[in-house]
């Protein structure tokens, strides 16, 4: 069998997915099996761009709306300067030919690495499937620890 | 050394190096080899650690004027 990575990633900083999937190609490159399990803000990164029409109740349309919408969005975790900070960061990056966070998204999904988003936060935060982009797995926590406990490098971001 | 394939990623950024390696290496057959060109200056000990783990064999690497290269064989 294959060795296993797993990463939890809880923050919704564009600085902290872009090291979990970072980690996650580079471990799919070492031929692991892949899991990144998406909780709390996590989340944020598999929202679609765009504006999903959804039936859900007033407090959970405000959390919608207050989150940042999909990868594009995020904010840096320091510097971010009301949003500035994350243009000068994709701005270094492109110079140095570094991939996106929609890239490196995607990139993992080619590679096959597993995304899993979590249905118990998804309900709390108010974020249903029609929201979040294709090609995802819905679990709770005891999918992840099955693909933990196997994991010879298990992180939480 | 004569390279069955060689691999161009020059300018690419981690993860990328070892992310187009894994594929191009998948594609060959064992004991064939492959040059990878890198311009990270990281990927000395990236491709160090990668062929190691995924039980490859790394048959030697130079640095010529900022462009490293690593033969790496399939096994």
């Amino acid at each position: 069998m294959a060795d296993q990575s797993t990463i939890v990633l809880f923050s919704g900083d564009l600085d902290k997915a872009i090291a979990a999937f970072i980690i996650a190609n580079g471990a799919a490159a070492y031929d692991h099996e892949v899991t990144i399990f998406f909780t709390f803000w996590g989340l944020n990164a598999l929202r679609k761009d765009e504006v999903v029409k959804t039936n859900k109740g007033l407090l959970e349309k405000a959390f919608g709306w207050m989150m940042p919408r999909g990868a594009k969005k995020l904010g840096l975790s320091k510097m971010n300067f009301a949003g500035l900070g994350p243009q000068m960061i994709k701005h270094v990056m492109k110079k140095h030919n570094a991939l996106t966070l929609p890239q490196l998204i995607e990139l993992a999904q080619e590679q096959g690495v597993k995304l899993v988003a979590c249905t118990m936060t998804m309900d709390l935060l108010g974020l249903q499937q029609e929201e979040l982009i294709d090609g995802l797995e819905y679990a709770g926590v005891a999918a992840y620890l099955g693909d933990a406990s196997n994991g010879k490098v298990n992180l939480f971001i | 050394m004569k390279a069955d394939l060689v691999l161009d990623t020059k300018g690419m950024a981690c993860p990328m190096p070892i992310v187009k390696a894994k594929k191009a290496l998948d594609g060959l057959a064992p004991g064939q080899i492959m040059e990878v060109q890198s311009t990270d200056k990281g990927s000395v000990n990236d491709f160090q650690a990668w062929v190691k783990q995924t039980k490859h064999e790394l048959l030697s690497y130079k640095e010529e004027s900022g462009i490293y290269k690593f033969f790496v064989k399939k096994i």
